[in-house]
């Protein structure tokens, strides 16, 4: 049964009325979150930003990523991202070595500053791209991150 | 059923700064087991905070969001003894939902 429930998953939006009528989600629930599996299986920066619907990004000194130099533990890796752009609509953590580039992807609605900090997983040293889609224009910043032991083994 | 979040939120000027800390693997579907298995992905994909009905953050996230995930924010127009609601929801179609008043703060 679990493994049909994660085939039903895995084929994504179609199939959701599906999984409904099974009972397996009840309906409204998972319709009102959607999740965009295109994005998260993008394995580069300009992929992701495409799939976020972008087709370029411009470097910007208005936004600031929070993240130490040298992370010891791939595993937690704390990174901040505060952008000063005005109309701040989305802010999202790409790395650009991890298996699949796109991390997170946080809507910033009016009235929410437009800062998030979180903890990601690093599978080696590698570039770490906050993108941010501002006034609908998308910009990033990116930070070097050194990892001495990777995330991914556990 | 997963273990509650711990969340804390608190006035700081006229901000409410939200914290909280999920409990949940974040399995990534890339690891192994002993016996050379693949450990099935399990991971919180939406994350969602409202105050006063209003979603004040939203978020996607994919496989390499951290163990028991951790999140930091902040939002305007909250006030003290108010409630934020948050509610996570991960790709096995388990789900929870946790709220924590807004405290004084400084």
């Amino acid at each position: 049964m679990d493994a049909r429930r994660r085939e039903v998953l895995k084929t994504g939006g179609g199939v959701l009325a599906l999984a409904a009528a099974a009972g397996i989600i009840r309906p409204g629930e998972a319709l009102a979150q959607e999740w965009n599996k295109a994005a998260f299986e993008t394995k580069s920066v300009a992929e992701t930003v495409k799939a976020l619907g972008g087709s370029g990004s411009t470097p910007s000194s208005a936004i600031e990523i929070t993240a130490p130099d040298i992370a010891e533990n791939g595993a937690v890796v704390p990174i901040a991202v505060e952008s000063k752009l005005p109309r701040t609509q989305a802010l999202a953590i790409l790395i650009e070595k991890n298996p699949n580039t796109l991390s997170a992807d946080f809507e910033i609605p009016a009235g929410t500053d437009p800062f998030v900090s979180t903890r990601v997983k690093m599978g080696e040293t590698s570039n770490v791209y906050a993108l941010v889609i501002a006034d609908g224009k998308y910009f990033h910043a990116v930070k070097e991150i050194k990892v001495t032991i990777g995330g991914c083994g556990g | 059923m997963a273990d509650p979040m711990r969340i804390r939120a608190n006035m700081t000027g006229d901000k409410v700064e939200v914290k909280v800390l999920m409990a949940h693997e974040m399995e990534t579907g890339l690891r192994r087991d002993a016996g050379g298995n693949a450990i099935p992905a399990h991971f919180i994909r939406n994350v969602s905070v409202t105050y006063g009905g209003k979603t004040v953050l939203s978020a996607q996230w994919g496989t390499s969001v951290s163990r028991n995930p951790f999140l930091h924010f902040r939002f305007n127009g909250g006030k003290p003894g108010e409630k934020v609601m948050i509610t996570w929801l991960d790709n096995k179609g388990e789900k929870r939902t946790d709220e924590a008043v807004i405290a004084g703060g400084g």
